[in-house]
C-alpha cells in the first residue's frame, strides 16, 4: 500500500486533519504504524507528523513534570528529572527502539506492549489531548478506556507528579527472555507512605487486558495499611480481579492469571 | 502518492533523493542506494539486523520512514573501515569469532558503535543492554560481547593491536 | 578449552594441525564488512516479486480457484497455479529413492495444512503481489482435520494425505520403522523394576534472522540462475530440476551464504516456483518468506511423542527397553520419514541394553509439514531417554552420573541395530564432566573405561525369541508380527561389565570409526 506523509507546524492544524480524515493517523516514533505498513496491515493511507516544539519538551515545575508526547524513551533515560521513569523506559525494546518509541505512541500500544503507559497510569498521569481545535486534559485511565476513539485526536503530552521517596514507585516487567524480551505482564505501583501507612496507592498492569488497567481491588487491599506479609497476601489474592488477560505467543490468559499474584507479591515485598 | 525531496548525509557523502512518503529508510538505503550491509530480517523492529546510526543514535531502518530523516547524518557498516583497514570493532569481531552466519553482524556492529560513541568504557552490562535489541539466532552472544569489550579496551583511536588479542576460544 | 590428550592416546597419531587451534573463518571479513552477499543482496534490474495465496483452512477440498480478479490488480505480471507446474506432485526424499511423491508445490484438489500455497502471484512490487494474492478467490469445502499423532492413527480419523492412503509412512510394508534385538518380554520378566513413561516434544521453529528465499533469473543460452539461501545447494538444484522437468545443467545455483539455517532451509520451496516464474516471465523473480510466513508456514521440527518402557535390575543394569515413537510429519513427508528413522536408531541411546524393541511411526496430521531441524529425531529421543535415565537411576538408588557410566557402551559391545561399538568415549566424557562440575564419583566408577570390559557376551547378537506378539500386544501397531509361542529362554542373563580386564583393543588408524557424513543433510548418520 502506498502511504502519504504530511508534516504540520502546529498541533491544531494536524489535529484538524486527523479529526476529519478517517484514513489519517498521527505518527509517533513509527514502531507500531510503520510496522503495520510493512506487514500490509495498515488501516490508514495518510500519516501525519508535527514539528510543534510542545511535543518534544520536558518541563518540570515543582512536584509535577510535563512530558511531551513526542519525547522518546531514550530522552526519558537522558533526563534526570525523570529518573523515576527510567526503569519503565529502559524496559522498552533495545536502544534503537528506545531512540524511536515515544511517550504518546506507548499510550496506544496494544498488548504485549505498553510498559511505560502502565507506569504512567500508576502515577495518576493526566493526558493532554488535542481534538480538532480544542485542547483538553483527562485522567490517563479514562483515556485508556476509550483509546480506540482517541486515534482521531492527538496526544500532546502527559503530566505526572513525581513520586515521593526512592522506594515509593516500583516497576516490574516480567519476561521469559533475558536480558530483554516481550512482556509477559508488567506491574507498576505507587506506594507512598503517610505516617507509616500506605496512602494514595496506585497499582497498574500492562498485558493483563486489552489496555493497561488499574488494579482497583489491589489498591483497596493496600490503602491505609502497612506493607506486611498478611496485607501483601490479601493484595495478591485480589491481584487478577477484573482482569481479562490476552492469550498470545508468549503466554496463555490462564498462565498470566496464575503468575500475576506471585509477581505482585514479590514487587510489594521488594524482592522482585 | 506524495513524493518529497530528502537531503541527508550517507556515510560522509551528501545526497538528495526523491522519496515516497511511506518509504522506509531500509527500502531507500538497501533497495535503492545499494547499501546492502543493512539486512532485512523481520520488518517489524524486533531483530535489529537493519540497525543504522542516525545523528549518533542507533535506529532500526525498517521502521523508520525515510522522510523523517531529512537533514540527518546516517551511518551504515559500509562506513566502518578507515584508511588503515578494518575498524577496531570489525577487527575485534574477527579476532573473537563474533560472526557466525553473518546476518546479524552488521547490525550488531552499528549497535556497538553507537554504544562506544556514547560510552567509551562500557561495562559488560552496558554491552548486553546495547545489543539487547539485536537477535543472533546462531546464539553467539558471548563472543560478540567479548569483542565489543575488547574493542572498547583498544582505545578511542581504535589503533589497539589489530589481530593481536587472543581469540576468545570457549 | 581443555584437551584431554591422555585419553585414547594409542588410538590416534597426535598430529592434528587444526584441532585445538583457532582458525579464522574464510567468510569472517565479508561478514564484518557487510560485503558477504546473501541471496537478497543480488537484487537485479527489472526484478519481480512473488507472493502466495495461502489456505486459511487446516484441511479443505478445493472446489474451484479463480485468479481473474487478482490478475487485474495493479502491477500483476503473472499468476502461477498448479496447472503451470510441470511436475504437479513431488517429494524431497525421492532423491534418496524414498517415495511416494506426496506434496504439490501449489495445491490443487485439496489443502492439507493452514498456510498451504494455492497460487503464486508475480508482480512489480512485493506489496502489489501481496495485495493481488489476497484477491485470489478459492472455493473451499472445509474437511475435518486431525492434529494429534495418535488420533490420526485411530480408526475413522480423517485421511490427511491421499498419496499415502493412510496416515502413516510405509516402511517397506510396515507402518513403523522397527528395531528388534534380543527378547524384551523376557527382559521385562526378569527385571527387578519396570518403568514406563510418556514424553512429548513440541514443534520448534528455526526462526533464522534471514528468512528463506531466493532470486531466480533468466541467464544466457536458455539457462537460469538462482541465488538462494538453501542449506543444500545441489539438493535444491536437483529438486527444482525435477519439479520443472528440466535437465539440471539448465540451472545454475549460487549460494553458500545462509543467514541462519538450522535445518530450516533445505525444503527447497522457493527455488522451483521462482525459477518457473522467471521462465514464464523471462524476468528475475524474487520469492522470500515474510517473518510471519517464516513462523507460520516454514517447516518446524516435528513434534515427537515417545513411550519408553524400561526394565532395570537392582544393581543398575538396564536389561530391556521397549519404545514407541510417533513422529509428527504434519501434512507432507518432507524429510520426516528420515527423522523418524533417526529417532528409532537413537532410542537405545549410548547405552548397552541387551533387549530392545522399537517401533517408530511417521504420522501425517493437518499441521504444518515438519522437516529437518538440528538433529531432528535425535534431539527429541535424547530428551526422552535421558530424563528416563534419571528416573531409572533414582529408582535403583544410584548416582545419575555413575548410572550412566555403568550402562555406557564400551568398545566391542553390540548395538541394538547390529553394529559393533567402536571408539566409545561416553564413560570418559562423564568422568571428565563430573570432575569439572565437582561431582563426586566413587572410585569404582572413576576406574571404568570405554576400552575395557566391553564385547565378549555383550558383543554378540542375542538370539531372537520365536515370533510373538511383542511387548506392545498390538496396542497401536497395524501389522504386528503374528501371534505365536512364547520364546524359550535361550539366552543367558544379560552380561554385566566384567571386572576382569579383557584383551586390549588393537591400535586403530586415526580414521577408524569416523562417522559417515551425509553431505545431503549435513547430519552425522549412524
Amino acid at each position: 500500500m502506498t502511504v502519504g506523509l504530511q508534516t504540520f507546524e502546529t498541533l491544531r492544524d494536524a489535529s484538524a486533519v486527523v479529526g476529519r480524515d478517517p484514513s489519517a493517523r498521527f505518527l509517533g516514533g513509527g514502531t507500531l504504524l510503520v510496522r503495520a505498513l510493512n506487514e500490509e496491515a495498515a488501516d490508514f493511507s495518510t500519516l501525519l507528523r508535527c514539528t510543534d516544539r510542545v511535543l518534544v519538551e520536558i518541563r518540570a515545575s515543582g512536584s509535577r513534570v510535563r512530558i511531551g508526547a513526542g519525547v522518546t524513551m531514550a530522552r526519558i533515560l537522558a533526563s534526570r528529572e525523570l529518573a523515576f521513569l527510567h526503569p519503565a523506559a529502559r524496559a522498552v525494546g533495545g536502544p534503537a527502539v528506545r531512540a524511536q518509541a515515544t511517550v504518546g505512541g506507548n499510550l496506544f500500544a496494544p498488548p504485549p506492549y505498553g510498559d511505560l503507559a502502565a507506569a504512567l497510569l500508576a502515577l495518576d498521569a493526566r493526558v493532554s489531548v488535542q481534538s480538532g481545535y480544542s485542547p483538553r486534559d483527562m485522567p490517563l485511565d479514562e483515556f485508556l478506556r476509550t483509546r480506540d476513539t482517541m486515534v482521531r485526536s492527538i496526544v500532546s503530552g502527559v503530566e505526572v507528579a513525581r513520586p515521593r521517596g526512592e522506594r515509593s514507585f516500583r516497576f516490574l516487567k516480567v519476561s521469559k527472555v533475558r536480558p530483554k524480551g516481550v512482556s509477559l505482564l508488567t506491574i507498576a505501583a505507587r506506594l507512598e507512605d503517610s505516617a507509616g501507612r500506605l496512602s494514595g496507592v496506585r497499582v497498574a498492569y500492562a498485558n493483563m487486558g486489552p489496555a493497561p488497567v488499574r488494579a482497583a481491588a489491589v489498591e483497596r487491599a493496600l490503602e491505609g495499611r502497612r506493607l506486611e506479609p498478611l496485607v501483601v497476601e490479601a493484595a495478591a489474592a485480589a491481584a487478577a480481579n477484573g482482569c481479562s488477560p490476552p492469550t498470545d505467543a508468549i503466554a496463555s490468559a490462564w498462565y498470566r492469571r496464575e503468575v500475576l499474584p506471585v509477581h505482585l507479591s514479590r514487587l510489594l515485598l521488594g524482592v522482585a | 502518492m506524495s513524493h518529497v525531496t530528502l537531503d541527508f548525509r550517507l556515510n560522509g557523502t551528501g545526497r538528495t533523493e526523491l522519496i515516497a512518503g511511506g518509504e522506509t529508510l531500509l527500502s531507500l538505503l538497501r533497495h535503492r542506494l545499494d547499501t546492502t550491509s543493512i539486512k532485512q530480517g523481520c520488518r517489524q523492529g524486533t531483530c535489529g539486523s537493519c540497525t543504522v546510526i542516525v545523528d549518533g543514535e542507533p535506529r532500526l531502518a525498517c521502521i523508520t520512514l525515510a522522510a523523517t530523516c531529512d537533514g540527518c547524518t546516517i551511518e551504515t557498516a559500509e562506513s566502518l573501515p578507515g584508511p588503515g583497514g578494518l575498524h577496531p570493532l570489525q577487527q575485534a569481531f574477527m579476532d573473537h569469532f563474533a560472526a557466525q552466519c553473518g546476518f546479524c553482524t552488521t547490525g550488531m556492529l552499528m549497535a556497538a558503535k553507537a554504544l562506544l560513541a556514547a560510552n567509551p568504557s562500557p561495562t559488560r552490562e552496558d554491552v548486553v543492554d546495547a545489543i539487547s535489541g539485536n537477535i543472533c539466532r546462531c546464539t553467539g552472544y558471548q563472543p560478540i560481547i567479548e569483542a565489543v569489550l575488547a574493542a572498547a579496551g583498544a582505545g578511542p583511536s581504535g589503533a589497539g593491536q589489530p589481530g593481536g588479542s587472543r581469540p576468545g576460544v570457549v | 578449552m581443555e584437551f584431554r590428550k591422555d585419553l585414547f592416546a594409542n588410538e590416534r597419531d597426535d598430529d592434528l594441525n587444526e584441532v585445538g587451534r583457532p582458525t579464522q573463518r574464510q567468510d569472517a571479513q565479508g561478514h564484518v564488512t557487510g560485503r558477504s552477499r546473501f541471496f537478497d543482496d543480488y537484487a537485479l534490474p527489472g526484478m519481480l516479486h512473488m507472493k502466495f495465496a495461502r489456505s486459511p483452512h487446516h484441511h479443505a477440498r478445493v472446489r474451484s480457484l479463480d485468479t481473474r480478479e487478482a490478475a487485474q490488480m495493479p502491477g500483476v505480471v503473472r499468476i502461477l497455479t498448479s496447472e503451470d507446474v510441470p511436475k504437479k506432485v513431488h517429494t524431497l526424499l525421492i532423491l534418496l529413492d524414498l517415495g511416494p511423491d506426496d506434496e504439490p508445490p501449489l495445491a490443487f484438489d485439496k489443502v492439507r495444512y493452514r498456510g498451504e500455497p494455492v497460487a503464486a502471484v508475480i508482480a512489480e512490487s512485493e506489496s502489489a503481489a501481496a495485495a493481488a494474492a489476497a484477491k485470489v478467490r478459492v472455493d473451499y469445502e472445509p474437511l475435518p482435520a486431525v492434529f494429534d499423532v495418535e488420533e490420526a492413527l485411530a480408526p475413522g480419523a480423517p485421511l490427511v494425505n491421499e498419496y499415502h492412503g493412510r496416515n502413516w509412512y510405509d516402511y517397506n510394508g510396515y507402518d513403523f520403522r522397527k528395531i528388534r534385538f534380543g527378547d524384551v518380554e523376557r527382559g521385562f520378566r526378569e527385571a527387578d523394576h519396570v518403568v514406563e513413561e510418556r514424553y512429548q516434544m513440541s514443534p520448534i521453529e528455526h526462526a533464522p534472522t534471514e528468512t528463506g528465499g531466493c532470486i531466480a533469473a533468466p541467464d544466457t543460452a536458455g539457462r537460469y540462475v538462482c541465488y538462494t539461501n538453501t542449506q543444500a545447494l545441489f539438493f535444491s538444484l536437483e529438486t527444482a530440476a525435477r519439479i520443472l522437468d528440466l535437465p539440471s545443467n539448465r540451472l545454475h545455483f549460487v549460494g553458500g551464504t545462509v543467514g541462519g539455517g538450522f535445518g530450516g532451509k533445505v525444503d527447497s520451496v522457493h527455488e522451483p516456483l521462482a525459477l518457473l516464474g522467471a521462465m514464464l516471465t523471462q524476468r528475475p523473480v524474487r520469492s522470500a518468506y515474510s517473518r510471519a510466513e517464516e513462523m507460520q508456514v516454514s517447516s518446524p521440527r516435528g513434534a515427537e511423542r515417545f513411550y519408553v518402557k524400561d526394565g532395570v535390575m537392582d544393581d543398575g543394569r538396564i536389561v530391556a527397553r521397549y519404545a514407541r515413537i510417533y513422529f509428527d510429519a504434519g501434512a507432507y513427508s518432507r524429510l520426516s520419514p528420515y527423522g523418524a528413522v533417526k529417532a528409532a536408531a537413537h532410542m537405545p541411546g549410548p547405552y548397552y541394553i541387551p533387549n530392545v524393541w522399537v517401533d517408530a511411526r511417521c504420522v501425517y496430521t493437518n499441521r504444518t509439514p515438519s522437516s529437518a531441524m538440528r538433529g531432528f529425531g535425535v534431539t527429541g529421543a535424547d530428551f526422552a531417554l535421558e530424563v528416563q535415565m534419571d528416573k531409572l537411576a533414582r529408582l535403583v538408588g544410584m548416582d545419575p552420573m555413575e548410572f550412566r557410566i555403568f550402562n555406557a557402551y564400551r568398545d566391542g559391545d553390540m548395538k541394538a541395530h547390529r553394529r559393533v561399538t567402536k571408539n566409545a568415549a561416553l564413560i570418559e566424557c562423564v568422568q571428565a564432566a563430573a570432575r569439572i562440575a565437582d561431582w563426586p564419583l566413587s572410585e569404582r566408577f572413576q576406574a571404568m573405561s570405554s576400552t575395557r570390559d566391553g564385547g565378549g557376551e555383550r558383543g554378540v547378537i542375542p538370539p531372537a525369541p520365536a515370533p510373538g506378539p511383542g511387548p506392545g500386544k498390538g496396542a497401536s501397531g497395524r501389522r504386528v508380527p503374528p501371534a505365536g509361542a512364547e520364546a524359550a529362554a535361550t539366552t543367558a542373563r544379560p552380561p554385566a561389565p566384567a571386572d576382569a580386564p579383557t584383551v586390549a583393543s588393537p591400535a586403530r588408524s586415526p580414521l577408524a570409526g569416523r562417522g559417515r557424513m551425509s553431505s545431503l543433510l549435513g547430519t552425522r548418520r549412524r
